[in-house]
């Protein structure tokens, strides 16, 4: 009985950036990328609460399927999430993934929040 | 008894995304009782050292935050006088039946400049609980403090736009005093309010977005109750901003990490005493590092935007 319980390891990679992070489809894509450049490399994502609250993990994904849990609606709208905007911290690989870092800034976000409005 | 009209912080009450794992954290992790859950969902919590019944209430919602940060007045007629000078300075002040959260008293509400929820109650049960602090002959504690041992919801540092008027609102309105503040040539960053003796109830930051949470304080004893917070974050992978290390502003040893909604909690011990013939402490933009993380003396990049 082969590979029933095997896990699939995908590559994350980040634009703009020569990150590679191996991400098994059981860890969240933020975890992998922070193991796979440790400090004192700069980091490709900011990294926050790690629990899909603070928006600090921002991405938006170019290419690539994925699952995600409850992320807050203040930091992805569910139109973003229809555009690929996820938070890193929320994601998991369902295949190998480009991705690129999508923080918003305080200043952006609410300017972002007050032309979706008008 | 010379504290008159507000008392203390009585009652936070945060937004999360998963109520489940949010109980595990503020209950298992840094050592709140929980006291119970509502008909309509909402969970009641209480640090081992305070006396009511609740101070930290949690409702699920969609989006991490905070609803509303609640003082206590000494009675109903300091109540009615902060309600009249409130509305004198322009402010729409809103009733709050009496029993909208189980054991707590009517509250009036009103919306600051920054975007919060403000609210003043003066009634509030006082805890029915086995493990409630005792007043005869009392032993420290009557069950020994789980977690990071939180005794109390100690303060709160809320961000948002026009700080300024905020605190003519607290000075002027609800008898507050500013002990400590930030200013920059772009003006007013911070400002650190009390109504008490401790060094800070509430701060504001300046901040464009309103009605912003940066953290909720939980009180601990003492600076090895905060090196056994920081141990209790390390082994349940709590993600940690910063610390344990000190804030210049108010002296008191901290760390700064996150609950499973993303909202900023600290562990706080120490801080100055305040009297109110104290003149206030003023830093500078060149120094502000060091007034937020001493030992650092430069605030991280999350400091300024990573709010809920
Ligand atoms: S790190 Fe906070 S949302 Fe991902
Ligand atoms: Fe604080």
């Amino acid at each position: 009985m082969a590979d029933v319980d095997a896990i699939n390891v995908f590559n994350i990679t980040v634009r703009g950036s020569d990150v590679v992070a191996p991400c098994p489809e059981t860890e969240r894509v933020l975890i992998a990328l922070e193991q796979a450049a440790p400090f004192p490399k700069p980091k490709p994502v900011n990294v926050g609460c790690r629990k899909g609250g603070c928006g600090a993990c921002r991405i938006r994904v170019l290419s690539g399927d994925y699952t995600t849990i409850k992320m807050s609606r203040a930091h992805v709208t569910e139109a973003e999430e229809a555009d690929g905007y996820v938070l890193a911290c929320r994601v998991f690989p369902a295949s190998d993934m480009e991705i690129e870092p999508a923080f918003l800034t305080p200043h952006e976000r609410m300017e972002m929040r007050k032309a979706e409005r008008d | 008894m010379s504290q008159e009209g507000l008392l203390r912080p009585g009652i936070a009450q945060l937004r999360v995304l998963d109520m489940e794992e949010s109980v595990r954290h503020y209950v298992e992790y840094i050592g709140l009782e929980l006291v119970g859950t509502g008909d309509d969902g909402r969970v009641y919590l209480r640090g081992y050292d305070e006396f009511h019944r609740h101070s930290v209430v949690l409702r699920e919602a969609d989006e991490a935050g905070i609803d509303f940060f609640a003082f206590k007045a000494d009675n109903q007629k300091s109540v009615d006088r902060f309600r009249k000078n409130l509305e004198a300075y322009g402010l729409e002040v809103r009733d709050i039946p009496a029993g909208e959260q189980p054991g707590v008293g009517a509250r009036i509400s009103f919306t600051v400049p920054t975007g919060h929820d403000i609210q003043i109650f003066a009634e509030m049960e006082l805890s029915d609980s086995p493990n409630a602090p005792e007043t005869k002959n009392p032993y420290i504690w009557n069950v020994e403090p789980k977690g990071m041992r939180a005794q109390r919801m100690d303060h709160c540092l809320l961000y948002g736009p026009d700080i300024n008027e905020v605190e003519k609102i607290f000075t002027e309105c609800l008898d507050f005093q500013t002990p400590e503040r930030v200013e920059t040539p772009d003006g007013t960053l911070g400002i650190w309010m009390t109504v008490s003796n401790k060094a800070h109830d509430i701060a504001f930051v300046n901040h464009p977005e309103p009605g912003k949470l940066h953290h909720l304080a939980f009180f601990l004893e003492n600076w090895s109750d905060v090196g056994h917070a920081a141990d209790i974050m390390t082994r349940y992978d709590i993600s940690r901003d910063v610390g344990p290390t000190r804030h210049g502003i108010t002296r008191g040893q901290t760390i700064y990490f996150f609950d499973p909604s993303g909202n900023r909690n600290e562990v706080f011990a120490g801080g100055y005493t305040y009297y109110k013939d104290q003149p206030p402490r003023v830093w500078d933009h060149n120094n502000v590092g060091r007034g937020i993380f001493y030992y650092e003396r430069q605030l991280n990049e999350a400091f300024l935007s990573v709010v809920t």
